[in-house]
């Protein structure tokens, strides 16, 4: 019993320190001019998906706004236990921190929970557009079907095998607006192409969306897509079989330079740059942003590696301005 | 359509996937069916498998030897195991408790390492295909078969070995005697700690292997938790198994082929809903699992601690 007891404080000493390594950056006691944001998200800065399109987006607004002197930025990562986001959310708020976002759907109702508890600190939560008609709480969404329409259309112009294969990870969400989107464009370009979707059931699942890729090749894909974390893997499978890959969230060029097309990237910072505005005016929420083509928030970024036949990039470009201005419009299922 | 499912493309492509999906699992249930042959459950496969596979990533990113990533991925899960058997062995420690902990530390010092020594997700060039003259242009069965990377092979190699190791060697005696009977084992001079030791570490250094065959091999990345509960399975295999080598491959290679099956399903826009399909695997498995397992026994001292009677 003895050696159990050790080896339950062992256990809980790990997790201890495995926390600890988990959370970007402590706290500093700020001036009060500083602005301080906290933010909850459930991979890595550095996914190359969403995370880390939110995070690029803080520190953007972080070099507008005169660095970390003026604009503080503290996150938590890997927040995939939403028990454990939610703590952290609290923790933040009871730090005095200026805006805390909750960078995941999967927070709402724990952020429905804690937001009540303090009022003065402005929360943010995504994507989505619903606040829970509380006033301290900012929500926002990616209209990704948006550059998924672009991306879509694009991909049925360069596709010669007339056949396109997605990965996705569950069905819902972003990964589902930005997979309609997808395949609107392409129905949209040309009918007779055949899209294949591929949702994996997961979001961390490398292995299975990389053979998902393969599988889409073989079924005689040419142009391949996917949305989230875990299609690192499936865009090096592109790469070997020589074909297309188009990417979203972020950037996705480096790692397939020869064959990722172009990206639909999420700039969070203009919306971010408005909260904040309404935050310093004294309004802490109540309102839900949309980050789309026509404002900014999603910009279609081209590999410039990748040779795009000028006529297409001239669709593209001409397609993008229809949805700005309103002349396409993108029916959804 | 359902009827599209028995073309020779797909059936080629859902063998191909099915046998390289099953490569991990196969590393990771092979080292553990030692383990829990000598009576140790070791649930930090997981870990051990991310590490490996971090391990081998960083290793041949810098270095560009692949068999030197392999290597230190072997490395890594050797002296997890060596942790894992001082907990498990010396200090007696609760299996399935230890193991998650060490599931644990791999899983965020994987992470850890990811964000300080890389910071973001990169590529490297992995084990090329093997070409075989003339098998692998057979149509279908080449593609099936002589398509692969070389870790694939060692994979399959495996098994008969670990068959032959655990049941025609005195080595697999020691180990299967410890398993189910470690005081008469004791007694007849076998040294059970150290029994255990070899297996523990043997499993960990295969499970190394099984990270590294997804991060160079097989996939050619590194993402942070990107076994997604391979090492889970793997341990489940064993179960699925019944401790036996082949058993293992059994389960692998069906778990593997319902899955490739489950991506073709869609890929080919059979009206199943997506949720279901990917269930496939996990409720067929148990299925199985529930028709076959009753009539095999576990090894009898499977997590119990060995104490040295005076």
């Amino acid at each position: 019993m003895k050696k159990f007891a050790w080896l339950l404080t062992f256990v809980v000493a790990l997790s201890l320190v495995l926390s600890a390594c988990g959370a970007g950056a402590t706290p500093t006691v700020a001036p009060v001019e500083k602005f301080r944001v906290a933010v909850v998200m459930p991979s890595a800065i550095n996914d190359l998906a969403f995370s880390q399109s939110m995070y690029d987006a803080l520190i953007r607004v972080q070099t507008d706004m005169g660095g970390p002197d003026k604009f503080e930025i503290v996150y938590s990562e890997n927040m995939f236990v939403v028990d454990d986001a939610a703590a952290a959310i609290r923790d933040y708020a009871t730090k005095g921190y200026n805006l805390v976002i909750a960078h995941g759907s999967q927070y709402g109702s724990s952020l429905q929970e804690i937001a009540p508890d303090f009022l003065q600190t402005s929360f943010a939560w995504g994507t989505t557009v619903d606040t829970f008609g509380q006033p301290n709480i900012f929500a926002y969404e990616a209209a990704s079907q948006e550059g998924g329409y672009v991306n879509g259309v694009l991909a049925a112009t360069l596709s010669t095998s007339k056949v396109i294969g997605v990965v996705g990870p569950i069905e819902t969400g972003d990964a589902k607006l930005y997979i309609d989107g997808f395949k609107a464009g392409v129905l949209a370009t040309s009918p007779d192409v055949q899209v294949n979707v591929n949702y994996i059931g997961s979001f961390s699942d490398v292995a299975l969306a990389s053979e998902a890729a393969t599988t889409h090749i073989s079924a005689g894909a040419d142009v391949l897509t996917g949305t989230a974390q875990m299609v690192v893997g499936a865009i090096g499978k592109a790469e070997e079989a020589n074909a297309l890959w188009f990417g979203t969230q972020s950037n996705q060029s480096s790692l397939a330079p020869k064959i990722v097309v172009a990206s639909q990237v999420y700039h969070w910072e203009v919306m971010l740059k408005e909260m904040i505005g309404l935050i310093q005016s004294g309004t802490l929420g109540g309102q839900s942003f949309a980050a789309n083509l026509a404002n900014g928030g999603e910009v279609i970024e081209f590999n410039t590696g990748y040779a795009l036949p000028a006529d297409a990039k001239a669709l593209a470009d001409a397609t993008v301005r229809g949805i700005t201005d309103g002349s396409i419009k993108i029916t959804l299922p | 359509m359902i009827s599209d499912l028995f073309s020779v493309t797909v059936l080629v492509g859902i063998l191909a996937s099915g046998i390289r999906l099953a490569t991990p699992y196969l590393y990771a249930a092979i080292g553990e069916t030692f383990a829990q042959k000598s009576g140790v459950l070791n649930l930090g496969v997981e870990g051990q498998m991310l590490l490996g596979s971090f391990a081998a990533f960083y290793v041949a990113l810098n270095t560009g030897n692949l068999w030197l990533g392999v290597l230190t991925a072997m490395l890594v899960g050797a002296l997890m195991g060596l942790a894992m058997a001082y907990v498990t062995v010396n200090l007696h420690a609760q299996q399935g408790i230890s193991g998650i902990g060490f599931y644990l530390f791999g899983l965020g010092m994987s992470d850890l390492l990811f964000q300080k020594l890389m910071g973001t997700v990169e590529t490297v060039k992995g084990f090329p295909k093997i070409y075989f003259p003339v098998l692998s242009d057979i149509p279908g069965i080449g593609e099936i078969f002589f398509n692969h990377n070389i870790l694939v092979y060692g994979a399959y190699l495996l098994v008969p070995i670990a068959w032959f190791v655990l049941n025609k060697t005195t080595l697999g005696l020691k180990i299967r005697s410890v398993g189910e009977n470690p005081d008469a084992a004791d007694s007849l001079g076998v040294n059970v700690a150290r029994i255990r030791y070899f297996t523990i570490i043997l499993g960990g250094t295969l499970s190394g292997i099984a990270g590294a065959s997804l991060s160079i091999a097989l996939l050619n990345v590194f993402q942070q938790n990107m076994t997604s509960g391979q090492g889970f399975i793997a341990v489940a295999l064993v179960y699925f198994g019944a401790w036996r080598p082949v058993g293992v491959l059994g389960g692998a290679l069906l778990f593997s082929l319902i899955n490739s099956l489950q991506l073709w399903v869609q890929v080919l826009n059979i009206p199943i809903p997506s949720e279901i399909a990917v269930m496939m695997p996990y409720v067929l498995t148990i299925l199985v699992l529930v028709a076959t397992v009753s009539r095999v026994r576990a090894p009898a001292a499977l997590t119990k601690p060995f104490e040295r009677e005076n």
